[in-house]
C-alpha cells in the first residue's frame, strides 16, 4: 500500500492503535471499508480530520450488521449523536469493541448499553420484551414473551428492583459460556 | 543523586546559619510574596529547571554572603534562601508526585483501549496524556542517573514500538484469517472451528516437517553416499526396466521406493560427510522427537484451553438470561444463516418455556432418560456388531491369502466391508442420536465419539494386517540373508580362482540379492494409505458436494419436484466426519513418519491444498446447518481425540523400535539387533566413560521403577489437590447461591412488611389513602411498576389474608423498598428506616392481631 502515508499521519495511526485493538493494517482496512460505503463522501486524506458522517442507512447495509437484529441499537450506541450516524472514529470504536481482542468487561458494558433500549441505564421489562421479539422475529406469543422476561428478571436481578442494573448484567453475563465474542 | 543530596544538605545548613544571623533584622517578611513564589515553583513545569536555577542562585549567594553585609542585601538573600529551601523541598516532593503522575498517565495510555469512552474523548485524553508524559518524562532524571534514566526511557519507547511492530507482523503471519472469517460469517462458528483446527494442524505439521527435513533428509541428500553407490540405494536389476513407469511410481515402487523418502535408503554408516554428522543417531532422535513435540503441543494446547474456559457452563442459574443475551452469533453475515439462527433461537426459547412449564412433571424426564439409554444400547450393539464383522472378515482374509487363484472380491473383501461400514454407520448413528434429543453441540460430541470408536476398528484391522506382513517379511529375511552371504562369497571365490592376480571388479549394486526390507514396506503402506485418503476425500467433496449442488441448482428448472427444498437438496458441511478424517489422517502420519520421512511433506501439501479446496467447496456448494449453533471456543474435545490417537499411534512405533530386529541390509540401523541400540553405541563411542556409567545406572530398573512410582504418586497427589479445589469451588458456589436466596427472601419480607403495614393503615385510617396514592405516583417513574401497584391494590382489597400470604415474586420486585420512606404514614416510615435484619415473623403477624 503505497498511499498508506497519505490517509493518516503516522501519529494518527499510532493514536488509533493505542485506542483500539487493531493493528495498523487492520485500521487501514477498516478505513477502506468505511470509505467503500460512500466513496463520494469520504475523502482519501484524513490527516486534517474532516468532519464526515455516514448516515445509519449506509452503516446498517454492511454485511456484518445487515442480518443482525440489533443493528440499529449497535449503531445508536456507538454513534456520537445517538442516532446511528457514524464518523470514522465511531466506526473504529464499534469494530474495536466487537473485535475478538476486546476484553469481556468492555464487551459486557457495551452489550448492556445495546440491550438498554430506552437509555435509562437499566434493562427493564420493556427492554427485555424488545430483545426477545427481535431475537425471535415476533414468533412467540405475548404470554410467552412476558414469561421469558419474568424468568430473566427472576434469574438475574440480584437487588430485586425489577430491572437489571449494569452490575446485575455483568454478574450474569460474565459467567455465560457463550459470551465470548 | 546522592552527590546532589549531600550538596543540598550542606547548603541548607549554611543557610540556616545565615538565617539565624539575620533573623532579627527581617521579621516583616511579606507572606504574600512567598506564596507567590511557591505558586511559581509549582507552576513551573520542569522541576529540573527549578533545581538548576536554584543551584545558580546558590552560587551567587555564597559569593554575596562573603562580600557584602548591607541590610537590604541580607534581606534579599534571606528571602532567596527561604525560597530556595522551599524550592528544594518542593521539588523533591514534586518529583515524586510527577513520577507518580507520569506512571499514571502511562498506565492510562496502555489501557486506553479498554475504556468505554467515545473515540473522540479517547483521542483527546490520549493526546493529553502523551503530551504530559513527553513533557515530564525527561524532567525526572536526576544527577548522575539522568543519562541512564533518559536511556532507559528511550529504550522503553523503542521497546513499545518494537512490540507493536512485532504484533503487527504476527497478525500478518497468521494465514487464512480472512478465509476463515468469511466461512464463519456464512456458516456460524461451528464450521469455522473445523477450519481453525485444520490451520492448527498445519502449523504442527510444518514444525514436524522442518524437523525431519532439516535433520534427516537434507543431510542425507547433501552428505550421504549418492544414488547407485550401494545396493540399498539402487533399484534392483529386475525392476530397472519399469522403474520409471508412471504406474509403478504411482504405487510408490521403482525410483521412489529407493529414494530418501523412505527408511530403506539410509545408510548405517556412523558418520557422514565432512561434518561427521551422525545420521543414524539423528534419524532415531528425530523419530522420537516427532512424538515428543506432538505430545507437548497437544497437551499444552489442551491445558491452555482448559484455563481459558470459564468452567461453570453447567450453571443452571441463568438459563433464560443467557438464552436472551448471548444466543445471537454476532459473526453471522448471511441472510440464510440468519434465518436459520432466528428459527433455532425461537425453538430453543419455546423448548425452555415448555421445560419450565413441565419441569414438575417427572414422566417426561423419565421418558427422555429411557430414550437416551435405549439409544446408547442400540449404538453399542451396532459397534459390537461392526467390530465382530471386521474381526470375522480379517480372519477370513488371512485364510484367503494362503489360497491360490482367488477372485477380486475375496482379495478386497476387507476394504469393501470397511468402506461400507464407514458409509452406513455414521448416518445410522445420527438417526439413533435423534432419539436422544441432545443440544446439537453435545450431540456432535456424542456423534464424534461414536464414529471414533468405529474408526478405531478400521485402524485395528490395518495394523493387524500390517503386523502379519511384517512377520512374514522377517522370516523371509532370514532366508535371504543366507543367500546374500552365499552369493557374495561365491562371487569373490570364483573370481579369485579365475584370475588370482587381479582383484575382482566389485559386484554391481543392482545385482546383489537383497532382503524385503519390511520398514520400507510399512512406510509405503502408510504413504499409499495417506494418498488414497486424500484422493477419496477430494473426490467425495467434488462429487458429493459440488456435483450435487450443480445438479440441484441447474436441474431444478426442469424437474417434477422442488430439488432445492425437497429430496436431494444441498449438502451440509459434515463437521464430525471432517474432523475425524483429519485426526485419523494425523495418526497415520505419526505412525508412518518413522518409516517414511517424506510422509510429513506429503501431509503438509495435503493440509495446504485442503484448506483452499474445502474453503472453496464450503462456500460454493454447502448450505448452513438447520440448527445453527455456536462452537465453544475451547474445543478440547477435538484435542482429546487427537491425544488418544497420538498415544495409539505411539504404541506400534515404540514396539517396533524396542523389540523388532531391523532389516539386515537397509536403513540406518541395519546390522544392529535392535533400533534402540544406536543410543547405546553413541554413548559408548562418543561420550567419556563416566557418561556411559551414569547412563547404565539411570537405565537400571531399580531406579526406573521408583521414578515411575514417584510420578504416579505425584499424579495422585495433584489429582487429590485438584479435587479438593473443585470441592471448595462447589462449596463456595453453593454458599453464594444461599446468600443470594437469603437476600432475596429478606427483600421479599421487607416488601411484605411494607404491604402489611400499609394494609393496617388502610384499615385504621382512611387518611392513609393519600399515602398510597403518593407512593403510586412515585411508582410510575420506574417502568414496569404498573403491575406492582396493581398487585398491591389487589392485596389491599383483601387485607388480612393477602398480607399473610407470600406474594408472587414480581410484586416484591417491582416495589423498591425506598419508596416507603416517602410515604407519609408513620408505620411505613418506621418499616422503611428500620434495619435490614427486622424479624419478618412478627411483622407478618401484625395485621392478624
Amino acid at each position: 500500500m503505497g498511499n498508506k502515508q497519505t490517509i493518516f499521519t503516522p501519529e494518527q495511526l499510532d493514536a488509533y492503535q493505542d485506542c483500539t485493538f487493531f493493528t495498523r493494517k487492520e485500521i487501514l482496512r477498516l478505513f477502506y471499508r468505511y470509505r467503500d460505503l460512500a466513496p463520494q463522501l469520504v475523502p482519501l486524506d484524513y490527516s486534517d480530520k474532516p468532519d464526515v458522517m455516514l448516515p445509519y442507512e449506509l452503516i446498517s447495509s454492511m454485511p456484518e450488521l445487515k442480518d443482525n437484529p440489533f443493528r440499529q441499537r449497535i449503531a445508536e450506541v456507538f454513534s456520537e449523536d445517538g442516532e446511528g450516524n457514524m464518523t470514522l472514529d465511531d466506526f473504529l470504536d464499534m469494530f474495536s469493541v466487537l473485535s475478538e481482542m476486546a476484553p469481556r468487561d468492555l464487551k459486557a458494558y457495551y452489550a448492556f448499553k445495546i440491550y438498554d433500549f430506552n437509555n435509562d441505564d437499566y434493562i427493564c421489562k420493556s427492554d427485555l420484551e424488545k430483545t426477545v421479539n427481535k431475537l425471535t422475529r415476533h414468533e412467540l406469543t405475548p404470554e410467552e414473551v412476558s414469561l421469558v422476561c419474568e424468568k430473566v428478571i427472576e434469574e438475574a436481578d440480584l437487588d430485586n428492583d425489577g430491572k437489571l442494573s449494569l452490575e446485575d448484567f455483568q454478574h450474569m453475563i460474565l459467567r455465560a459460556p457463550d459470551f465470548l465474542r | 543523586m546522592k552527590v546532589k543530596a549531600k550538596y543540598l544538605k550542606t547548603y541548607q545548613n549554611f543557610h540556616v546559619k545565615i538565617g539565624m544571623e539575620v533573623d532579627g533584622q527581617v521579621q516583616s517578611d511579606p507572606e504574600s510574596e512567598e506564596d507567590e513564589e511557591e505558586e511559581e515553583t509549582i507552576q513551573r513545569p520542569c522541576s529540573r529547571e527549578a533545581i538548576k536555577s536554584s543551584g545558580q542562585e546558590k552560587n551567587q549567594q555564597t559569593k554575596e554572603v562573603d562580600e557584602s553585609e548591607e541590610e537590604d542585601e541580607i534581606f534579599r538573600r534571606k528571602r532567596l534562601t527561604r525560597k530556595t529551601n522551599r524550592r528544594v523541598k518542593n521539588s523533591e516532593e514534586e518529583l515524586e508526585r510527577l513520577k507518580e503522575q507520569v506512571e499514571e498517565k502511562k498506565k492510562l495510555i496502555s489501557t486506553m483501549r479498554n475504556k468505554p469512552w467515545r473515540m473522540a474523548k479517547k483521542l483527546t485524553v490520549l493526546r493529553e496524556a502523551q503530551a504530559f508524559v513527553e513533557k515530564f518524562e525527561g524532567a525526572l532524571g536526576k544527577g548522575k542517573g539522568k543519562k541512564f534514566y533518559a536511556y532507559k526511557v528511550m529504550m522503553a519507547k523503542k521497546w513499545v514500538k518494537f512490540k507493536r511492530d512485532f504484533d503487527n507482523f504476527k497478525t500478518q503471519c497468521i494465514p487464512w484469517e480472512m478465509k476463515i472469517k468469511e466461512v464463519e460469517s456464512h456458516f456460524g462458528s461451528s464450521v469455522a472451528s473445523y477450519f481453525i483446527f485444520l490451520r492448527w494442524m498445519y502449523g504442527v505439521n510444518l514444525v514436524l516437517f522442518g524437523l525431519i527435513f532439516g535433520l534427516v533428509i537434507i543431510p542425507e541428500v547433501l552428505m550421504g553416499m549418492p544414488y547407485g553407490s550401494m545396493p540399498r540405494k539402487t533399484v534392483p536389476r529386475a525392476e530397472q526396466a519399469t522403474a520409471m513407469d508412471f504406474s509403478v511410481l504411482w504405487d510408490f515402487e521403482g525410483y521412489i521406493k529407493y529414494s530418501a523418502l523412505f527408511y530403506g535408503y539410509y545408510n548405517n554408516q556412523r558418520t557422514i560427510g565432512w561434518l561427521k554428522y551422525r545420521l543414524p543417531m539423528a534419524y532415531f532422535m528425530v523419530g522420537i522427537s516427532v512424538f515428543g513435540y506432538s505430545l507437548v503441543v497437544v497437551i499444552r494446547t489442551m491445558a491452555r484451553n482448559a484455563n481459558e474456559s470459564t468452567g461453570d457452563g453447567d450453571d443452571n442459574d441463568f438459563i433464560f438470561s443467557w438464552k436472551m443475551f448471548t444466543s445471537w452469533d454476532y459473526l453471522i453475515g448471511n441472510p440464510e444463516t440468519a434465518d436459520n439462527k432466528f428459527a433455532s433461537i425461537t425453538t430453543s426459547f419455546k423448548e425452555s418455556i415448555v421445560d419450565e412449564q413441565e419441569s414438575n412433571k417427572d414422566e417426561n424426564i423419565h421418558l427422555r432418560r429411557f430414550l437416551r439409554v435405549l439409544a446408547n444400547v442400540l449404538i453399542i450393539c451396532c459397534l459390537c456388531g461392526s467390530g465382530y464383522l471386521i474381526y470375522f472378515v480379517v480372519k477370513r482374509s488371512q485364510t484367503f491369502s494362503k489360497m491360490q487363484n482367488i477372485g477380486w472380491y475375496e482379495r478386497n473383501e476387507v476394504e469393501i466391508v470397511m468402506s461400507l461400514l464407514g458409509m452406513f454407520c455414521p448416518p445410522l448413528f445420527e438417526t439413533i442420536a435423534a432419539l436422544e434429543n441432545y443440544h446439537p453441540r453435545i450431540g456432535l460430541k456424542w456423534q464424534l465419539g461414536r464414529i471414533f470408536a468405529l474408526f478405531l476398528g478400521n485402524l485395528y484391522t490395518f495394523l493387524l494386517a500390517l503386523m502379519d506382513d511384517v512377520n512374514e517379511k522377517l522370516t523371509e529375511e532370514d532366508v535371504i540373508k543366507n543367500i546374500t552371504h552365499w552369493t557374495l562369497l561365491n562371487y569373490y571365490n570364483s573370481s579369485a580362482v579365475n584370475n588370482s592376480t587381479f582383484s575382482p571388479p566389485p559386484i554391481d549394486p543392482a545385482d546383489v540379492p537383497r532382503g524385503p526390507c519390511w520398514e520400507t514396506t510399512v512406510g509405503i503402506e502408510f504413504v499409499r494409505l495417506t494418498v488414497s485418503d486424500i484422493l477419496v476425500t477430494y473426490i467425495t467433496i467434488l462429487v458429493g458436494d459440488f456435483l450435487r449442488a450443480c445438479f440441484v441448482r441447474f436441474m431444478n428448472y426442469c424437474w417434477c419436484w422442488d430439488l432445492e427444498a425437497g429430496f436431494p437438496s444441498y449438502a451440509e458441511f459434515d463437521i464430525s466426519g471432517n474432523v475425524l478424517g483429519l485426526i485419523f489422517n494425523q495418526g497415520m502420519i505419526w505412525m508412518g513418519s518413522f518409516y517414511a520421512p517424506g510422509l510429513v511433506g506429503i501431509n503438509v501439501l495435503r493440509l495446504l491444498t485442503s484448506m483452499y479446496f474445502q474453503c472453496w467447496a464450503v462456500m460454493s456448494s454447502n448450505v448452513p446447518h438447520e440448527r445453527v449453533f455456536k462452537a465453544s471456543k475451547s474445543n478440547n474435545f477435538y484435542m482429546g481425540l487427537l491425544l488418544l490417537i497420538l498415544f495409539l499411534s505411539l504404541l506400534p512405533v515404540a514396539y517396533t523400535i524396542m523389540s523388532l530386529p531391523p532389516s539386515f541390509d537397509c536403513g540406518p540401523f541395519s546390522g544392529k539387533k535392535k533400533m534402540s541400540d544406536v543410543i547405546q553405541e553413541t554413548i559408548e563411542l562418543d561420550f567419556p566413560a563416566f557418561v556411559a556409567k551414569i547412563f547404565s545406572y539411570v537405565a537400571n530398573p531399580g531406579l526406573i521403577i521408583p521414578a515411575i512410582l514417584l510420578m504416579v504418586l505425584a499424579i495422585y497427589y495433584l489429582n487429590a489437590v485438584a479435587e479438593a479445589y473443585q470441592h471448595a469451588n462447589a462449596e463456595l458456589k453453593k454458599k453464594m447461591q444461599v446468600q443470594r436466596e437469603e437476600e432475596k427472601n429478606k427483600r421479599n419480607n421487607k416488601a411484605t412488611t411494607n404491604l402489611a403495614t400499609q394494609d393496617l393503615e388502610d384499615f385504621l385510617t382512611p387518611s392513609a389513602k393519600s399515602g398510597d396514592t403518593k407512593s403510586d405516583s412515585t411508582n410510575k417513574n420506574s417502568p414496569g411498576a404498573k403491575e406492582g401497584s396493581m398487585a398491591k391494590n389487589s392485596n389491599a382489597a383483601c387485607p388480612g389474608r393477602g398480607a399473610t400470604m407470600v406474594p408472587p415474586p414480581h410484586v416484591t420486585i417491582t416495589q423498591p423498598p425506598r419508596q416507603s420512606i416517602k410515604a407519609s404514614s408513620p408505620g411505613q416510615a418506621r418499616s422503611g428506616t428500620s434495619p435490614q435484619g427486622l424479624r419478618p415473623g412478627t411483622r407478618k403477624g401484625q395485621p392478624c392481631n
